[in-house]
Protein backbone atom coordinates (compact mmCIF):
# COMPACT_ATOMS: atom_id res chain seq x y z
CA UNK A 1 0.00 0.00 0.00
CA UNK A 2 2.67 2.09 0.84
CA UNK A 3 4.27 1.63 -2.36
CA UNK A 4 1.27 2.66 -4.39
CA UNK A 5 0.71 5.44 -2.55
CA UNK A 6 4.00 7.03 -3.28
CA UNK A 7 3.53 6.22 -7.08
CA UNK A 8 0.32 8.64 -6.20
CA UNK A 9 2.14 11.44 -4.48
CA UNK A 10 5.23 11.45 -6.86
CA UNK A 11 2.77 11.53 -10.48
CA UNK A 12 0.68 14.03 -8.56
CA UNK A 13 3.25 16.54 -6.83
CA UNK A 14 6.68 15.84 -7.29
CA UNK A 15 6.96 14.81 -10.92
CA UNK A 16 3.92 16.76 -11.71
CA UNK A 17 3.12 16.49 -15.48
CA UNK A 18 2.90 19.53 -16.43
CA UNK A 19 4.90 21.71 -13.71
CA UNK A 20 7.71 19.51 -13.53
CA UNK A 21 7.90 16.94 -16.68
CA UNK A 22 6.35 19.55 -18.87
CA UNK A 23 4.46 17.69 -20.82
CA UNK A 24 0.66 18.33 -21.18
CA UNK A 25 1.16 21.85 -21.98
CA UNK A 26 -1.39 22.43 -24.95
CA UNK A 27 -3.83 21.95 -22.19
CA UNK A 28 -2.82 23.86 -19.66
CA UNK A 29 -2.27 27.01 -21.45
CA UNK A 30 -5.50 26.58 -23.42
CA UNK A 31 -8.21 25.27 -21.17
CA UNK A 32 -7.24 27.50 -17.91
CA UNK A 33 -9.20 30.50 -18.69
CA UNK A 34 -12.08 29.67 -16.05
CA UNK A 35 -12.09 27.42 -12.87
CA UNK A 36 -14.77 25.31 -14.54
CA UNK A 37 -13.55 24.63 -17.46
CA UNK A 38 -10.10 23.85 -16.38
CA UNK A 39 -11.85 20.85 -13.91
CA UNK A 40 -13.96 19.19 -16.55
CA UNK A 41 -10.62 19.45 -18.69
CA UNK A 42 -9.22 17.82 -15.80
CA UNK A 43 -11.38 14.99 -15.79
CA UNK A 44 -11.65 14.24 -18.96
CA UNK A 45 -7.62 13.84 -18.68
CA UNK A 46 -8.33 11.97 -15.77
CA UNK A 47 -10.57 9.40 -17.67
CA UNK A 48 -8.35 9.09 -20.74
CA UNK A 49 -5.19 8.63 -18.36
CA UNK A 50 -6.86 5.71 -16.51
CA UNK A 51 -8.52 3.99 -19.63
CA UNK A 52 -4.65 4.71 -21.23
CA UNK A 53 -2.79 2.57 -18.40
CA UNK A 54 -5.39 0.03 -18.20
CA UNK A 55 -5.12 -0.37 -21.96
CA UNK A 56 -1.22 -0.17 -22.05
CA UNK A 57 -0.83 -2.65 -19.48
CA UNK A 58 -3.00 -4.95 -21.25
CA UNK A 59 -1.14 -4.77 -24.94
CA UNK A 60 2.55 -5.12 -22.47
CA UNK A 61 1.41 -8.44 -20.87
CA UNK A 62 -0.44 -9.70 -24.14
CA UNK A 63 0.23 -8.20 -27.46
CA UNK A 64 3.77 -6.45 -27.25
CA UNK A 65 5.54 -9.40 -25.75
CA UNK A 66 5.32 -10.72 -29.37
CA UNK A 67 5.57 -7.71 -31.33
CA UNK A 68 7.58 -4.85 -29.01
CA UNK A 69 8.87 -2.91 -32.47
CA UNK A 70 4.62 -2.25 -32.48
CA UNK A 71 4.75 0.01 -29.28
CA UNK A 72 4.61 3.34 -29.83
CA UNK A 73 2.43 2.63 -32.47
CA UNK A 74 0.32 0.27 -30.91
CA UNK A 75 -0.02 2.97 -28.20
CA UNK A 76 -0.91 5.94 -30.23
CA UNK A 77 -3.53 4.14 -32.09
CA UNK A 78 -5.37 2.68 -29.59
CA UNK A 79 -5.18 5.94 -27.46
CA UNK A 80 -6.17 7.94 -30.57
CA UNK A 81 -9.64 5.54 -31.49
CA UNK A 82 -10.37 5.63 -27.24
CA UNK A 83 -10.50 9.31 -27.13
CA UNK A 84 -12.71 9.20 -30.02
CA UNK A 85 -14.95 7.38 -28.25
CA UNK A 86 -14.99 9.34 -25.29
CA UNK A 87 -15.65 12.89 -27.60
CA UNK A 88 -18.46 10.62 -29.07
CA UNK A 89 -20.07 9.86 -25.88
CA UNK A 90 -19.21 13.51 -24.30
CA UNK A 91 -21.27 15.00 -27.74
CA UNK A 92 -24.21 12.85 -27.11
CA UNK A 93 -24.52 12.94 -23.43
CA UNK A 94 -23.63 16.86 -22.59
CA UNK A 95 -23.46 18.91 -25.63
CA UNK A 96 -22.38 21.76 -23.55
CA UNK A 97 -19.26 20.70 -22.32
CA UNK A 98 -18.69 19.54 -25.65
CA UNK A 99 -18.87 23.05 -26.61
CA UNK A 100 -17.07 24.17 -24.17
CA UNK A 101 -14.35 21.91 -24.33
CA UNK A 102 -14.30 22.58 -27.81
CA UNK A 103 -11.30 21.77 -30.09
CA UNK A 104 -9.19 20.71 -26.90
CA UNK A 105 -10.88 17.31 -26.59
CA UNK A 106 -9.54 15.84 -30.06
CA UNK A 107 -5.80 17.20 -28.70
CA UNK A 108 -6.12 14.99 -25.82
CA UNK A 109 -5.06 12.49 -28.32
CA UNK A 110 -2.20 13.95 -29.36
CA UNK A 111 -1.24 15.11 -25.95
CA UNK A 112 2.07 13.86 -24.70
CA UNK A 113 1.07 13.46 -21.53
CA UNK A 114 -1.21 10.68 -22.11
CA UNK A 115 1.59 8.83 -24.54
CA UNK A 116 4.59 9.83 -21.75
CA UNK A 117 2.01 8.11 -19.25
CA UNK A 118 1.70 4.75 -21.68
CA UNK A 119 5.38 4.58 -21.95
CA UNK A 120 6.73 5.78 -18.28
CA UNK A 121 4.44 2.99 -16.89
CA UNK A 122 6.25 0.77 -19.41
CA UNK A 123 9.75 1.75 -18.73
CA UNK A 124 9.17 1.48 -15.25
CA UNK A 125 7.69 -2.17 -15.11
CA UNK A 126 4.42 -0.76 -13.40
CA UNK A 127 1.70 -4.06 -12.99
CA UNK A 128 -1.75 -2.72 -13.69
CA UNK A 129 -2.68 -1.73 -9.97
CA UNK A 130 0.42 0.18 -9.88
CA UNK A 131 -0.43 1.58 -13.32
CA UNK A 132 -4.14 2.96 -12.61
CA UNK A 133 -2.36 4.67 -8.98
CA UNK A 134 -0.11 5.93 -11.38
CA UNK A 135 -2.85 7.46 -13.71
CA UNK A 136 -4.88 8.71 -11.32
CA UNK A 137 -2.08 10.50 -9.68
CA UNK A 138 -0.69 11.75 -12.86
CA UNK A 139 -4.58 12.95 -13.73
CA UNK A 140 -4.78 14.49 -10.44
CA UNK A 141 -2.04 16.45 -10.96
CA UNK A 142 -2.99 17.55 -14.36
CA UNK A 143 -6.33 18.89 -12.69
CA UNK A 144 -4.31 20.30 -9.41
CA UNK A 145 -2.36 22.39 -12.50
CA UNK A 146 -4.69 23.43 -14.43
CA UNK A 147 -7.39 24.68 -11.42
CA UNK A 148 -4.02 26.49 -9.95
CA UNK A 149 -3.28 28.46 -13.50
CA UNK A 150 -7.02 28.78 -13.99
CA UNK A 151 -8.15 30.53 -10.86
CA UNK A 152 -4.77 32.69 -11.26
CA UNK A 153 -5.83 33.60 -14.46
CA UNK A 154 -9.68 34.54 -13.67
CA UNK A 155 -8.06 36.79 -10.89
CA UNK A 156 -4.99 38.47 -13.36
CA UNK A 157 -8.14 39.32 -15.44
CA UNK A 158 -9.11 42.49 -13.92
CA UNK A 159 -5.14 43.20 -13.36
CA UNK A 160 -3.43 45.81 -15.73
CA UNK A 161 -1.03 43.69 -17.33
CA UNK A 162 1.47 45.98 -19.22
CA UNK A 163 1.18 45.13 -23.16
CA UNK A 164 4.14 42.47 -23.29
CA UNK A 165 2.70 40.39 -21.40
CA UNK A 166 -0.98 40.33 -21.98
CA UNK A 167 -2.92 36.82 -22.36
CA UNK A 168 -0.47 34.45 -23.05
CA UNK A 169 3.10 36.05 -22.20
CA UNK A 170 1.33 36.16 -18.69
CA UNK A 171 0.31 32.85 -18.80
CA UNK A 172 3.96 31.82 -19.20
CA UNK A 173 5.34 33.66 -16.54
CA UNK A 174 2.48 32.29 -13.87
CA UNK A 175 3.70 28.94 -15.47
CA UNK A 176 7.34 29.46 -14.91
CA UNK A 177 6.36 30.78 -10.90
CA UNK A 178 4.57 27.87 -10.33
CA UNK A 179 7.19 25.71 -11.80
CA UNK A 180 9.64 27.21 -9.69
CA UNK A 181 7.16 26.57 -6.39
CA UNK A 182 6.66 23.35 -7.19
CA UNK A 183 10.55 22.61 -7.20
CA UNK A 184 9.40 22.38 -3.17
CA UNK A 185 8.21 19.54 -3.37
CA UNK A 186 11.13 17.83 -5.05
CA UNK A 187 12.32 14.35 -3.42
CA UNK A 188 9.32 14.18 -1.18
CA UNK A 189 8.74 10.96 0.42
CA UNK A 190 11.85 9.22 -1.47
CA UNK A 191 14.83 10.59 -0.09
CA UNK B 1 -14.93 48.44 12.22
CA UNK B 2 -13.58 45.15 10.37
CA UNK B 3 -10.91 43.36 11.69
CA UNK B 4 -9.82 42.44 8.46
CA UNK B 5 -6.58 43.18 7.39
CA UNK B 6 -7.28 45.46 4.20
CA UNK B 7 -6.54 43.29 0.81
CA UNK B 8 -6.23 44.04 -2.69
CA UNK B 9 -4.60 46.54 -4.15
CA UNK B 10 -6.14 50.02 -1.47
CA UNK B 11 -5.34 49.04 2.17
CA UNK B 12 -6.49 51.03 4.64
CA UNK B 13 -10.11 51.23 3.09
CA UNK B 14 -11.79 49.49 6.14
CA UNK B 15 -9.04 49.38 8.66
CA UNK B 16 -9.45 50.95 11.97
CA UNK B 17 -11.92 54.18 11.58
CA UNK B 18 -10.21 57.75 12.75
CA UNK B 19 -13.97 58.97 13.78
CA UNK B 20 -14.47 62.44 12.75
CA UNK B 21 -17.31 63.86 10.80
CA UNK B 22 -20.20 63.93 13.92
CA UNK B 23 -18.48 66.93 15.01
CA UNK B 24 -19.37 71.02 14.08
CA UNK B 25 -22.11 72.82 14.53
CA UNK B 26 -25.40 71.32 15.56
CA UNK B 27 -27.48 73.17 12.86
CA UNK B 28 -25.67 72.19 9.28
CA UNK B 29 -26.43 72.68 5.63
CA UNK B 30 -26.97 69.33 3.99
CA UNK B 31 -23.61 67.97 2.46
CA UNK B 32 -23.01 66.02 -0.35
CA UNK B 33 -20.44 63.74 -0.10
CA UNK B 34 -19.22 60.83 -2.00
CA UNK B 35 -17.82 57.67 -0.11
CA UNK B 36 -15.67 56.90 1.35
CA UNK B 37 -17.02 58.27 4.50
CA UNK B 38 -15.00 56.98 7.29
CA UNK B 39 -11.05 57.70 6.78
CA UNK B 40 -8.32 56.26 8.26
CA UNK B 41 -5.23 57.59 8.41
CA UNK B 42 -3.38 54.27 6.99
CA UNK B 43 -2.29 55.10 3.52
CA UNK B 44 -0.38 52.11 1.22
CA UNK B 45 3.13 54.27 1.75
CA UNK B 46 2.68 54.10 5.64
CA UNK B 47 2.08 50.98 6.07
CA UNK B 48 4.84 50.61 4.17
CA UNK B 49 7.18 52.27 5.37
CA UNK B 50 6.32 51.39 8.96
CA UNK B 51 7.26 47.59 7.88
CA UNK B 52 10.28 48.82 6.55
CA UNK B 53 10.89 50.51 9.97
CA UNK B 54 10.03 47.24 12.39
CA UNK B 55 12.79 45.49 9.94
CA UNK B 56 15.71 47.58 10.71
CA UNK B 57 16.03 45.96 14.38
CA UNK B 58 16.36 42.68 12.48
CA UNK B 59 19.00 44.14 9.64
CA UNK B 60 20.52 45.69 12.57
CA UNK B 61 21.14 42.10 14.56
CA UNK B 62 21.26 40.08 11.22
CA UNK B 63 24.70 42.68 10.64
CA UNK B 64 26.01 41.77 13.94
CA UNK B 65 25.89 38.35 13.25
CA UNK B 66 26.95 38.53 9.67
CA UNK B 67 29.25 41.39 9.59
CA UNK B 68 29.60 43.36 6.73
CA UNK B 69 28.54 40.89 4.22
CA UNK B 70 25.18 40.55 5.38
CA UNK B 71 24.75 44.46 4.86
CA UNK B 72 25.98 44.19 1.27
CA UNK B 73 23.90 41.35 0.32
CA UNK B 74 20.73 43.32 1.88
CA UNK B 75 21.56 46.72 0.39
CA UNK B 76 22.22 44.89 -3.29
CA UNK B 77 19.10 43.51 -3.02
CA UNK B 78 17.18 46.29 -2.53
CA UNK B 79 19.54 48.00 -5.08
CA UNK B 80 18.15 45.43 -7.31
CA UNK B 81 14.31 45.76 -6.69
CA UNK B 82 14.21 49.59 -6.48
CA UNK B 83 16.28 50.34 -9.58
CA UNK B 84 13.77 47.46 -11.65
CA UNK B 85 10.94 49.47 -10.08
CA UNK B 86 11.93 52.61 -11.05
CA UNK B 87 13.40 51.95 -14.34
CA UNK B 88 10.07 49.48 -15.75
CA UNK B 89 7.42 50.27 -13.34
CA UNK B 90 4.90 53.61 -13.25
CA UNK B 91 6.39 56.64 -12.06
CA UNK B 92 6.07 57.27 -8.53
CA UNK B 93 5.99 54.15 -7.11
CA UNK B 94 9.03 54.01 -5.72
CA UNK B 95 7.81 56.26 -3.33
CA UNK B 96 5.15 53.74 -1.59
CA UNK B 97 8.04 51.69 -0.15
CA UNK B 98 7.11 48.27 -1.26
CA UNK B 99 10.18 47.63 -4.12
CA UNK B 100 12.06 48.78 -0.52
CA UNK B 101 10.17 46.05 1.64
CA UNK B 102 10.30 43.59 -1.44
CA UNK B 103 14.39 43.93 -1.74
CA UNK B 104 14.69 44.05 2.39
CA UNK B 105 12.82 40.79 2.88
CA UNK B 106 14.58 39.34 0.03
CA UNK B 107 17.82 40.04 1.15
CA UNK B 108 17.60 38.98 4.40
CA UNK B 109 15.77 35.32 3.22
CA UNK B 110 19.83 35.20 1.66
CA UNK B 111 22.83 33.48 2.58
CA UNK B 112 25.53 36.13 4.21
CA UNK B 113 28.37 35.00 1.89
CA UNK B 114 26.70 35.52 -1.32
CA UNK B 115 27.78 37.76 -4.17
CA UNK B 116 26.23 41.05 -4.33
CA UNK B 117 25.72 40.45 -7.77
CA UNK B 118 23.62 37.55 -7.18
CA UNK B 119 21.32 39.48 -4.04
CA UNK B 120 21.24 42.20 -7.44
CA UNK B 121 19.95 40.00 -10.06
CA UNK B 122 17.50 38.42 -7.29
CA UNK B 123 16.11 41.61 -6.00
CA UNK B 124 15.35 42.45 -10.16
CA UNK B 125 13.44 39.19 -10.99
CA UNK B 126 11.73 39.60 -8.35
CA UNK B 127 10.17 42.79 -8.90
CA UNK B 128 10.07 42.45 -12.96
CA UNK B 129 8.90 39.15 -12.75
CA UNK B 130 6.97 38.77 -9.68
CA UNK B 131 5.65 42.03 -9.50
CA UNK B 132 5.79 44.40 -12.89
CA UNK B 133 4.52 41.51 -15.42
CA UNK B 134 1.17 41.57 -13.15
CA UNK B 135 0.90 45.16 -13.85
CA UNK B 136 2.37 46.73 -10.20
CA UNK B 137 1.75 46.44 -6.78
CA UNK B 138 -1.51 44.75 -6.15
CA UNK B 139 -2.20 42.64 -8.50
CA UNK B 140 0.61 40.35 -8.39
CA UNK B 141 -0.10 36.60 -7.43
CA UNK B 142 3.11 35.73 -5.63
CA UNK B 143 5.41 37.28 -3.11
CA UNK B 144 7.70 39.02 -5.36
CA UNK B 145 11.03 39.07 -2.61
CA UNK B 146 9.82 34.92 -2.19
CA UNK B 147 9.86 34.63 -6.55
CA UNK B 148 13.40 36.14 -6.66
CA UNK B 149 14.47 33.81 -3.89
CA UNK B 150 13.25 30.77 -5.72
CA UNK B 151 14.67 32.19 -8.83
CA UNK B 152 18.18 32.36 -7.28
CA UNK B 153 17.50 28.88 -5.63
CA UNK B 154 16.99 27.23 -9.16
CA UNK B 155 19.49 29.44 -10.44
CA UNK B 156 22.38 29.42 -8.09
CA UNK B 157 22.00 26.24 -5.81
CA UNK B 158 25.53 26.35 -4.90
CA UNK B 159 26.01 29.55 -3.44
CA UNK B 160 22.64 29.79 -1.84
CA UNK B 161 23.14 26.76 -0.09
CA UNK B 162 26.91 27.77 1.77
CA UNK B 163 26.13 29.07 5.13
CA UNK B 164 28.88 31.03 6.51
CA UNK B 165 29.25 31.46 10.64
CA UNK B 166 28.02 34.24 12.72
CA UNK B 167 29.87 36.17 14.42
CA UNK B 168 31.82 34.76 17.47
CA UNK B 169 31.27 31.39 16.32
CA UNK B 170 34.76 29.20 16.74
CA UNK B 171 36.47 28.86 13.81
CA UNK B 172 38.17 25.37 13.47
CA UNK B 173 41.41 26.36 13.06
CA UNK B 174 41.54 28.34 16.39
CA UNK B 175 40.28 31.35 17.76
CA UNK B 176 36.68 32.77 16.94
CA UNK B 177 34.73 34.75 13.73
CA UNK B 178 35.92 38.30 13.93
CA UNK B 179 32.93 40.47 12.97
CA UNK B 180 34.26 42.21 10.27
CA UNK B 181 35.42 39.22 8.46
CA UNK B 182 33.95 38.97 5.02
CA UNK B 183 31.82 35.63 5.01
CA UNK B 184 32.27 34.74 1.43
CA UNK B 185 32.31 36.08 -2.40
CA UNK B 186 30.75 38.97 -1.99
CA UNK B 187 32.74 40.56 -4.59
CA UNK B 188 32.46 37.95 -6.73
CA UNK B 189 31.55 38.60 -10.44
CA UNK B 190 29.59 36.92 -12.87
CA UNK B 191 30.97 33.99 -15.10
CA UNK B 192 34.71 34.80 -13.86
CA UNK B 193 33.97 31.46 -11.65
CA UNK B 194 36.61 32.95 -8.96
CA UNK B 195 36.78 30.73 -6.14
CA UNK B 196 36.86 31.79 -2.62
CA UNK B 197 37.71 30.53 0.57
CA UNK B 198 35.05 30.80 3.31
CA UNK B 199 34.31 29.31 6.68
CA UNK B 200 30.61 27.58 6.89
CA UNK B 201 28.90 25.70 8.86
CA UNK B 202 25.35 23.78 9.00
CA UNK B 203 22.45 25.53 9.77
CA UNK B 204 19.87 23.52 11.95
CA UNK B 205 17.62 22.39 10.16
CA UNK B 206 20.19 21.21 8.03
CA UNK B 207 22.16 19.18 11.27
CA UNK B 208 18.87 18.11 12.16
CA UNK B 209 17.95 16.29 8.29
CA UNK B 210 21.50 14.67 7.49
CA UNK B 211 22.45 14.13 11.16
CA UNK B 212 19.85 14.08 13.28
CA UNK B 213 21.47 16.53 15.76
CA UNK B 214 19.35 18.80 17.30
CA UNK B 215 20.19 22.76 18.48
CA UNK B 216 19.61 24.39 21.29
CA UNK B 217 16.39 26.50 21.06
CA UNK B 218 17.73 29.32 23.08
CA UNK B 219 20.37 29.91 20.50
CA UNK B 220 17.77 29.68 17.65
CA UNK B 221 15.29 32.05 20.12
CA UNK B 222 18.43 34.36 19.82
CA UNK B 223 19.62 34.25 16.34
CA UNK B 224 23.46 33.01 17.17
CA UNK B 225 23.82 30.38 14.67
CA UNK B 226 24.34 29.61 11.20
CA UNK B 227 21.65 30.50 8.27
CA UNK B 228 20.55 32.83 5.97
CA UNK B 229 20.89 36.59 7.52
CA UNK B 230 17.57 37.23 8.68
CA UNK B 231 15.84 34.13 9.68
CA UNK B 232 18.84 34.21 12.63
CA UNK B 233 17.19 36.22 15.40
CA UNK B 234 13.33 35.03 16.14
CA UNK B 235 12.76 37.41 18.86
CA UNK B 236 13.36 40.56 17.13
CA UNK B 237 10.97 39.47 13.89
CA UNK B 238 8.15 38.76 17.01
CA UNK B 239 8.54 41.81 18.52
CA UNK B 240 8.41 43.44 14.62
CA UNK B 241 5.06 41.21 13.90
CA UNK B 242 3.48 42.08 17.34
CA UNK B 243 3.81 45.72 16.75
CA UNK B 244 2.69 45.47 13.24
CA UNK B 245 -0.51 43.19 14.24
CA UNK B 246 -1.34 45.51 16.67
CA UNK B 247 -1.59 48.68 13.85
CA UNK B 248 -3.50 45.89 11.78
CA UNK B 249 -1.02 46.05 9.37
CA UNK B 250 -1.06 42.13 9.14
CA UNK B 251 -3.79 39.80 9.72
CA UNK B 252 -2.54 38.17 12.82
CA UNK B 253 -4.70 34.97 12.23
CA UNK B 254 -2.02 34.09 9.36
CA UNK B 255 1.19 33.73 11.41
CA UNK B 256 -1.08 32.63 14.53
CA UNK B 257 -2.35 29.56 11.91
CA UNK B 258 1.14 28.82 10.61
CA UNK B 259 2.47 28.12 14.18
CA UNK B 260 -0.32 26.49 15.27
CA UNK B 261 -0.48 24.01 12.53
CA UNK B 262 3.72 23.71 12.52
CA UNK B 263 3.09 23.25 16.49
CA UNK B 264 0.22 20.63 16.73
CA UNK B 265 1.58 18.81 13.31
CA UNK B 266 4.96 18.77 14.45
CA UNK B 267 4.20 17.60 18.48
CA UNK B 268 2.39 14.86 17.02
CA UNK B 269 4.82 13.39 14.49
CA UNK B 270 7.12 13.87 17.40
CA UNK B 271 4.92 11.68 19.85
CA UNK B 272 5.13 9.23 17.52
CA UNK B 273 8.92 9.11 16.56
CA UNK B 274 10.78 11.08 18.39
CA UNK B 275 14.23 10.18 17.25
CA UNK B 276 13.48 11.16 13.65
CA UNK B 277 11.65 13.87 14.35
CA UNK B 278 12.46 17.15 16.17
CA UNK B 279 9.31 18.44 18.21
CA UNK B 280 7.40 21.71 17.92
CA UNK B 281 9.84 24.15 19.70
CA UNK B 282 12.79 23.24 17.22
CA UNK B 283 10.45 23.41 14.47
CA UNK B 284 8.80 27.22 15.04
CA UNK B 285 11.79 28.72 16.18
CA UNK B 286 14.44 27.27 13.42
CA UNK B 287 14.92 28.00 10.08
CA UNK B 288 12.79 30.90 8.05
CA UNK B 289 9.43 30.07 10.14
CA UNK B 290 9.52 33.35 11.79
CA UNK B 291 10.18 35.84 9.10
CA UNK B 292 8.30 34.09 6.46
CA UNK B 293 5.23 33.64 9.06
CA UNK B 294 5.05 37.02 10.22
CA UNK B 295 6.45 39.28 6.87
CA UNK B 296 6.01 37.37 3.86
CA UNK B 297 2.63 35.36 4.05
CA UNK B 298 1.24 38.12 5.79
CA UNK B 299 1.66 40.13 2.33
CA UNK B 300 -1.80 42.10 2.10
CA UNK B 301 -1.47 41.50 -2.00
CA UNK B 302 -0.78 37.68 -1.97
CA UNK B 303 -2.37 36.49 0.99
CA UNK B 304 -6.56 35.88 1.22
CA UNK B 305 -9.02 38.41 1.73
CA UNK B 306 -11.15 36.73 3.92
CA UNK B 307 -10.79 35.92 7.64
CA UNK B 308 -11.91 32.11 6.49
CA UNK B 309 -9.73 31.88 4.18
CA UNK B 310 -6.84 33.43 5.64
CA UNK B 311 -7.35 30.66 8.41
CA UNK B 312 -6.99 28.07 5.69
CA UNK B 313 -4.09 29.94 4.20
CA UNK B 314 -2.27 30.01 7.04
CA UNK B 315 -2.65 26.27 8.06
CA UNK B 316 -1.40 25.15 4.39
CA UNK B 317 1.63 26.88 4.92
CA UNK B 318 2.29 25.20 8.47
CA UNK B 319 1.36 22.24 7.02
CA UNK B 320 3.50 22.41 3.88
CA UNK B 321 6.05 23.18 5.71
CA UNK B 322 5.85 20.25 8.03
CA UNK B 323 5.67 18.43 4.89
CA UNK B 324 8.74 19.28 3.28
CA UNK B 325 11.01 19.90 6.47
CA UNK B 326 10.36 16.16 7.43
CA UNK B 327 10.01 14.05 4.36
CA UNK B 328 10.88 16.54 1.94
CA UNK B 329 14.28 16.33 0.16
CA UNK B 330 14.91 20.18 1.00
CA UNK B 331 15.72 20.46 5.20
CA UNK B 332 13.73 24.10 4.87
CA UNK B 333 10.47 24.46 2.68
CA UNK B 334 9.06 27.75 4.20
CA UNK B 335 9.65 29.90 1.08
CA UNK B 336 8.46 26.75 -1.24
CA UNK B 337 5.21 26.21 0.66
CA UNK B 338 4.17 30.19 1.03
CA UNK B 339 4.48 30.14 -2.74
CA UNK B 340 2.88 27.17 -3.07
CA UNK B 341 -0.68 28.64 -0.41
CA UNK B 342 0.47 31.96 -2.63
CA UNK B 343 -0.82 29.93 -5.80
CA UNK B 344 -3.75 28.73 -4.03
CA UNK B 345 -5.27 32.01 -3.03
CA UNK B 346 -7.17 33.16 -5.99
CA UNK B 347 -9.09 29.64 -5.66
CA UNK B 348 -9.50 30.48 -1.33
CA UNK B 349 -10.50 33.64 -2.24
CA UNK B 350 -13.26 32.18 -4.47
CA UNK B 351 -14.34 29.31 -2.00
CA UNK B 352 -14.47 31.66 0.76
CA UNK B 353 -16.41 34.41 -0.44
CA UNK B 354 -19.03 35.82 1.67
CA UNK B 355 -22.57 35.51 0.11
CA UNK B 356 -24.15 38.48 -0.85
CA UNK B 357 -26.34 40.09 1.85
CA UNK B 358 -30.26 39.05 1.20
CA UNK B 359 -29.31 36.68 -1.03
CA UNK B 360 -29.77 32.93 -0.47
CA UNK B 361 -27.65 30.50 1.05
CA UNK B 362 -25.32 29.66 -1.67
CA UNK B 363 -24.08 32.87 -3.88
CA UNK B 364 -24.12 32.25 -7.28
CA UNK B 365 -21.24 32.83 -8.95
CA UNK B 366 -22.14 34.74 -12.13
CA UNK B 367 -20.94 32.24 -15.03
Amino acid sequence: MGELMLIFVSAMLVNNFTLVLFLGLCPFMGVSAKVGTALRMGGANIFVLTITSMVASFLNEYVLVYAPYLRLISFIVVIASLVQIVEMTIKKLSPALFRELGIFLPLITTNCAILGLAIFQTNRGYGFVEGLFFAVGAGAGLTLALVLMASIREQTELADVPAVARNMGLVLIVAGSLSLAFMGFAGLFTS
Amino acid sequence: MSAAGPGGTGPGGAGSAGGDGGSGRAERRLELVASPHLKAPDSTPRIMWTVVVTLVPVVVAAAWNFGPSALLVIGFATLGAMVTERWLGPGGALRDGSAAITGLLLGLTLPAGLPVWMAFAGGAVGIGFGKLIFGGLGQNVFNPALLGRAFLQAAFPAAMTTWPLPTGAELPGGGVMAWSTLRGGTFALPLLGSRVDAVTGPTPLGLMKFESVGTEVSDLFMGTISGSIGETSALLILVGGAYLALKNYLNWRIPVSVFAAVAILSSAIHAVSPAAFPGAPFMLFSGGLMLGAIYMATDMVTSPVTNVGAWIYGAGIGALVVLIRFWGGLPEGVMYAILLMNALVPFINRATQPRVFGTGKVAEASP
